[in-house]
């Protein structure tokens, strides 16, 4: 770790900071019906939409009606995505002959694209159609992200409202969220990639005659339209086998900044909404502080450990420096490892090193973040978890000073801790017993790439990808398996919907409750003595929970390391 | 019912503007306005394309830089990677193969040769390689072109790519360029 290298990752987090604060105002006022200097530009195009899909844009909606119309349309989406998937080899546009999926992959696919997790069990380049990219993966990348930023939304207006059924339309907002946000987004920093060696074409693969006479098939197509998406979405399903440590997606380190911006900007941006919604800057600050800590913790942590090296290689073979396995010369290893702790803060799941061969110390920032979900996390579910958590804060300090607690001036009464309880247990939940059902049988056990406690940590850590919605791997794992393929599938979607839909019912719940004023006995929210409480509550959750599981994982991996054995 | 319709409707009209709009958009604009990089900036020798500057490719020839280990073999139909762990005696049957072929001198001590020169990259197409990992094998490519190991430097010097905007990065050197450079000194 060099003075440097620790500059490289606060420089990052600073820009982030600086341009998620003014996002956070921009989309308060997106989803509060304020003009904007874009709207002009935009609001033919939604009138349009509206007339085509036929949304009367006057409708109001409570959160029955909200969760119905979002559970509904990502039905039809995951419909389309597995139909598009089974039938992709005889559409067009396949230059380069690419077969369809069969049915279990196609479903784990599509489950995939749907639920924001772009958990990939095909290889990118070599399994996917250029019409599979863009439809359904590319459209499901823009619109599971507006999903989850919608649901944010919606449970942030019953926080403002006082006695209102009204959360908004889910059509309305959904379209605002793409035409407003993402897309304008997406499309400039496409270009931006693509002016940084970022391929966008259909002509197909290239055969080169290399200098020595071989012949060399590259792989290419249309990455950079997708690449945008796929980091500002928050989704990280990439264009080829290896993500944004291919070449092709990631060119180099100032891409790598640009990608890394580009997944936390709209999750860092929301805490800004959040404070604006609740009309209280200071809960903002208090949740920036902790979380912008949080996450750089996380990156100087595997910095620390991959610049520390593998002490095996170096005692058996005389290698001394970083650990290299699996990373590119490029980024460098400060930003390497600013990628690797934000893509799973920030639920991406793109990877620009491959995690499987991170040092064990190193791959346990990833695994904590995945199990606690909520530093920053995906678009607009992250925000929800954090909520989620400070709902069970206040929940456990008000029992602590024997208090009816309350929050954002709202009571919370049984009802909205029963659902909480069950929001924040289902994730353990769709974690553990999935990854211990796994280990039973044969298939999931043949299915590991690396012996010994790594082997146990890739199936951990593909159920708390698949239930974090994360998407990152531990890739030693072979996952395109009939048992892989449903199990995950089925992780994945518990997951995201049971949590959104505990989430919104709690909105419903609070929408209709007056906001009492803050009186000298309200347990105050936005103070950094309730900051700390609230960080305890989520380390004493997390590691209760996944301590057992970790020490079985990376902590075995770790120790086994440094005392220079080799697994077998 | 009206919803199942609306949501059907909402993935295909959604569908053609993001599916089909947004990429033709952005295919348009960045072939107009970047056209090698959009292609995958395929370089060329004596007019024909030998390859993308971008992805590495499999070079044995003592007389130019080698990339770094790949564990597909510099496919670049595929990508990949060994996803060895840390303790996996895999990784370290793979990491001594590559020191063994790494064509350094053996004079040179195990411990001066930087880790990325003798472990897998993740895409398995890394085009880039550390200054050191390029000083490292100017003896051998001097030792098999006659070119001086000064002048070598100098283009190594030439060609390194420092850290973007004096902050981001690794100073490295693209063996691509590297390669092109010295196949147009020799042919001349």
């Amino acid at each position: 770790m060099t003075i440097q290298g620790s500059f490289q990752i606060l420089s990052v987090m600073a820009i982030l900071l600086a341009l998620a604060i003014p996002l956070g105002v921009y989309i308060y006022r997106v989803f509060t019906g304020r003009r904007s200097w874009f709207e002009p530009a935009v609001a033919p195009v939604e009138r349009v939409l509206y007339r085509l899909i036929g949304v009367d844009p006057t409708v109001e909606m409570d959160w029955k009606a909200y969760i119905k119309s979002l559970l509904l349309l990502n039905f039809v989406m995951l419909l389309f995505a597995f139909l598009t998937l089974r039938i992709m080899g005889h559409l067009p546009v396949n230059p380069d002959h690419v077969p369809s999926m069969p049915w279990a992959l196609a479903f784990n696919t599509a489950a995939s694209f749907t639920t924001n997790t772009d958990w990939q069990n095909y290889a990118g380049g070599s399994q996917m159609t250029y019409f599979g990219q863009m439809f359904p993966i590319v459209f499901l990348q823009f619109t599971s992200a507006a999903t989850g930023l919608v649901s944010a939304i919606a449970f942030l207006r019953a926080l403002a409202n006082s006695r209102s059924k009204n959360l908004g339309n889910f059509w309305v907002d959904i379209i605002f969220a793409l035409t407003r946000i993402m897309l304008p987004i997406a499309f400039v920093s496409a270009i931006v990639l693509i002016a940084l060696g970022v391929p966008e074409t259909f002509l197909g693969s290239q055969t080169a005659h290399t200098l020595q006479g071989a012949t060399q098939i590259i792989h290419r197509g249309p990455v950079a339209a997708l690449e945008a998406i796929k980091q500002l979405g928050t989704n990280g399903g990439g264009f080829f086998n290896t993500n944004s440590a291919h070449p092709f997606e990631n060119p180099n380190a100032l891409s790598n900044v640009i990608e890394i911006l580009l997944m936390g900007l709209v999750s860092t941006a929301l805490v800004t909404t959040f404070g604006m919604f609740l009309k209280n800057r200071k809960m903002a600050i208090v949740l920036y502080v902790f979380l912008t800590s949080l996450l750089l913790i996380g990156a100087f942590v595997v910095y620390g450990s991959e610049a520390a090296g593998n002490p095996i290689l170096t005692h058996l073979l005389g290698i001394r420096g970083p650990n290299m396995e699996g990373k590119e010369v490029a980024y460098g290893l400060p930003l390497t490892s600013m990628f690797v702790s934000s893509t799973t803060a920030y639920s991406t799941g793109a990877v620009d090193a491959m995690h499987d061969s991170l040092t064990p110390l190193g791959s346990m920032v990833p695994f904590a973040f995945m199990m606690f979900n909520m530093v920053f996390g995906g678009k607009g579910v992250g925000i929800l978890n954090i909520i989620l958590f400070l709902i069970i804060t206040v929940f456990l300090s008000g029992l602590m000073v024997g208090r009816t607690p309350e929050i954002f001036g709202k009571k919370i009464e049984a009802k909205e801790i029963k659902l909480a309880t069950f929001a924040l247990l289902v994730h353990p939940f769709v974690i553990l017993v999935p990854t211990a059902i796994a280990l039973l049988t044969k298939t999931g056990v043949a299915s590991m790439g690396n012996p010994g406690f790594q082997g146990f940590s890739e199936v951990l850590y593909a159920f708390t990808s698949g239930a974090a919605n994360n998407g990152s791997a531990f890739a030693g794992l072979n996952g395109d398996t009939t048992f892989y393929n449903i199990a995950i599938g089925l992780v994945m979607m518990f997951g995201r919907y049971v949590s959104i839909i505990a989430m919104l019912a709690i909105a419903g719940l609070l929408t209709m409750k007056p906001i009492i004023p803050a009186s000298s006995g309200t347990l105050r929210t936005d103070t950094f003595s309730f900051g700390w409480v609230f960080m305890a509550v989520v380390f004493i959750v997390g590691a209760l929970t996944f301590f057992p599981a970790l020490s079985l994982g990376p902590i075995a991996t770790q120790i086994q390391m440094w005392s220079l054995h080799l697994a077998h | 019912m009206a919803n199942v319709w609306r949501s059907i409707r909402f993935t295909v009209i959604l569908g053609i503007l993001l599916s089909v709009i947004y990429p033709l958009f952005v295919t348009l604009i960045g072939n107009l306005v970047f056209p090698f990089q959009a292609k995958g900036s395929m370089v060329r020798l004596h007019g024909h394309i030998v390859g993308s500057q971008l992805i590495a490719q499999k070079v044995t020839n003592p007389g130019l830089f080698w990339p770094r280990p790949s564990f597909v073999h510099y496919a670049a139909n595929g990508s990949g990677a060994s996803n060895y762990g840390p303790t996996n005696p895999l990784l370290v049957k793979s990491v001594a193969a590559n020191l063994k072929h790494d064509g350094v001198s053996p004079s040179v001590p195990v411990s001066e040769i930087p880790p990325s020169m003798v472990e897998s990259s993740g895409s398995g197409l890394d085009p880039d390689i550390t200054i050191t990992d390029a000083l490292l094998q100017i003896p051998r490519i001097s030792k098999a072109t006659g070119i001086r190991e000064e002048s070598l430097k100098q283009l190594v010097a030439k060609k390194e790519t420092g850290l973007y905007w004096g902050l981001w990065g690794t100073p490295m050197v693209n063996v691509m360029e590297l390669n092109l450079a010295l196949e147009r000194r020799l042919s001349q």
